[in-house]
């Protein structure tokens, strides 16, 4: 359910480093919480984006949800996967369902989120 | 994605059939002040295209239900509900409103005669309690009728979709055919004694049944064992905006009236004793300022109730080219769209009128549609 390799928030994304590059999605909790997704709105590609700011809003059949970056900075890649075809989020939350690529702007950043372990643990 | 708020589950209550939704993995929610499933494992969408596929079930024992019986009936539910009660034929069900004194809907409603001096009278959970604040009073000083609160003593489940018919006709002994569209009658059902209505909210053929409440369980599960799905709310309100079928507390308040809603033929107001009556003649014979609409989106986006709704072909959405409000909306599975109801000035209301929806500041482009989005072939 919730990858060891993989960073958490609070705010239920996580984040899986490549080099520099950040790979964020939502994690299971939240697209069980969600339900059925059926729209994912994205910025563009080469925009900024804070850690811990809103990125995105992403809406199930009955509600909608803000999406916040768990980290900061060029946002170099948005999953048109997801944004074309929802489901995904729902279907391969830490796969195909990622939505964005942040080239970090601090690594340090990585040290205000939670490992697998204590991101279960807040969902207990 | 941000935490949802923490609803307290204290003090709501709870359907005879609560455990069994648990016991199948419902999502639980509170409305109109009951704990009720939003939806089972397999998702609102899922639930959506088994009702027009197939069939699915759905617990409305929290709908509140109310039997007028005796000589006065009639007469009484003439004057608090907007249905021509003295020409509803035996074992028929009209739709109809609860208005106060200026026309506007306190609630809407279906009644039912169920013999010549009985009726049943099916009102929203949660306007239950506004409901009967506002009839008990007209009640008083009349000895020829009793009401009955019999929501506790009852379970209600609705069946819908082209399966229904074939599904509560295999439980019945063939009985529930002979029950045509907007009628009522009896039946025992998987050897349950109920009351069979064949009406509902989704735009499907189908009944809602009413049996004792210890029988609840034993209706919901010969009902799933025949094949039916368990639908929650989340389906239910997706189906019925679909079938262009209005929700009260979204698309019909006290603060609106059934001419600008577009149910004007079933605000009959000619009863001499209707409480709504004279406001009614007045509202029906005047232009309404507004009128609540359907419209599909165009561009990339969902509506949501309480989104503003602007005119076409202005740069940006501004205070000045706003025209009305949204007061339902989501994503529809069936049309594969985004669909709403809201209220627009008269002016912008004809259908193929463009529409600009403010979704939380990014103007996305809407076009008005005739209702339902959905029909059923």
């Amino acid at each position: 359910m919730y990858p060891e390799e993989l960073k958490y928030s609070k705010e239920h994304e996580w984040v899986r480093m490549n080099g520099n590059i950040a790979e964020v999605g939502v994690t299971v909790f939240a697209q069980e919480s969600l339900g059925d997704v059926v729209f994912v709105d994205l910025p563009a590609e080469g925009s900024d984006v804070e850690q811990f700011a809103k990125f995105g809003e992403i809406e199930s059949v009955k509600a909608v949800s803000d999406l916040f970056s768990p980290v900061g900075g060029k946002i170099v890649e948005v999953n048109s996967a997801a944004t074309d075809a929802p489901e995904v989020v729902n279907e391969e939350p830490y796969g195909s369902g990622w939505l964005i690529k942040v080239e970090l702007s601090d690594t340090a950043q990585l040290d205000d989120l939670m490992d697998a372990a204590t991101y279960q643990a807040t969902l207990e | 994605m941000s935490d949802e708020a923490q609803s307290t589950t204290e003090q709501l209550k709870k359907t005879v059939l609560h455990s069994t939704h648990v016991e199948s993995n419902a999502k639980m929610v509170p409305f109109g002040g009951w704990d009720m499933p939003v939806q089972y494992s397999d998702g609102i969408i899922a639930e959506v295209k088994a009702v027009r596929s197939s069939a699915g079930i759905f617990d409305v024992s929290h709908m509140g239900r109310l039997v007028f019986e005796g000589p006065g009936a009639e007469s009484i539910l003439s004057s608090i509900t907007s249905a021509n009660v003295p020409a509803l034929k035996n074992g028929r069900g009209k739709y109809n409103f609860i208005c106060n004194a200026t026309g506007g809907i306190i609630d809407d409603a279906m009644v039912y005669r169920t013999d010549e001096d009985k009726f049943l009278l099916v009102i929203n959970a949660g306007n239950a309690d506004v409901d009967m604040e506002w009839i008990t009073p007209h009640l008083a000083a009349r000895d020829d009728f009793t009401m009955n609160v019999i929501t506790n003593d009852t379970a209600m489940v609705a069946i819908q979709g082209p399966n229904a018919l074939e599904i509560v006709d295999s439980l019945t002994n063939n009985e529930a055919s002979k029950i045509r569209r907007f009628r009522i009658g009896s039946a025992e059902v998987a050897g349950i004694p109920a009351t069979l209505a064949r009406t509902g909210y989704t735009g499907e053929d189908g009944f809602e049944i009413v049996v004792p409440s210890d029988q609840g369980v034993k209706l919901w599960k010969a009902l799933r064992d025949a094949g039916a799905i368990e639908c929650g709310l989340g389906a239910r309100d997706v189906l019925r905006l679909e079938a262009g079928l209005p929700l009260h507390g979204n698309d019909l308040t006290s603060d609106t009236n059934p001419f600008e809603a577009g149910f004007g033929r079933f605000a009959y107001y000619e009863a001499p004793n209707c409480i709504a009556g004279y406001a009614l003649k007045q509202l029906a014979d005047k232009e309404s300022e507004r009128l609540l609409v359907g419209f599909k989106m165009v561009g990339r986006g969902i509506p949501r109730a309480g989104l503003n709704i602007h005119s076409s072909g202005d740069d940006s959405v501004s205070d000045s080219n706003r025209i009305g409000t949204v007061t339902s909306g989501t994503h529809s599975p069936t049309v594969d769209a985004g669909i709403g109801m809201g209220y627009v000035e008269r002016k912008y209301a004809a259908t193929g009128t463009k529409l600009v929806i403010d979704v939380r500041g990014r103007p996305v482009e809407a076009e008005i549609v005739d209702m339902p989005f959905y029909k059923r072939s």
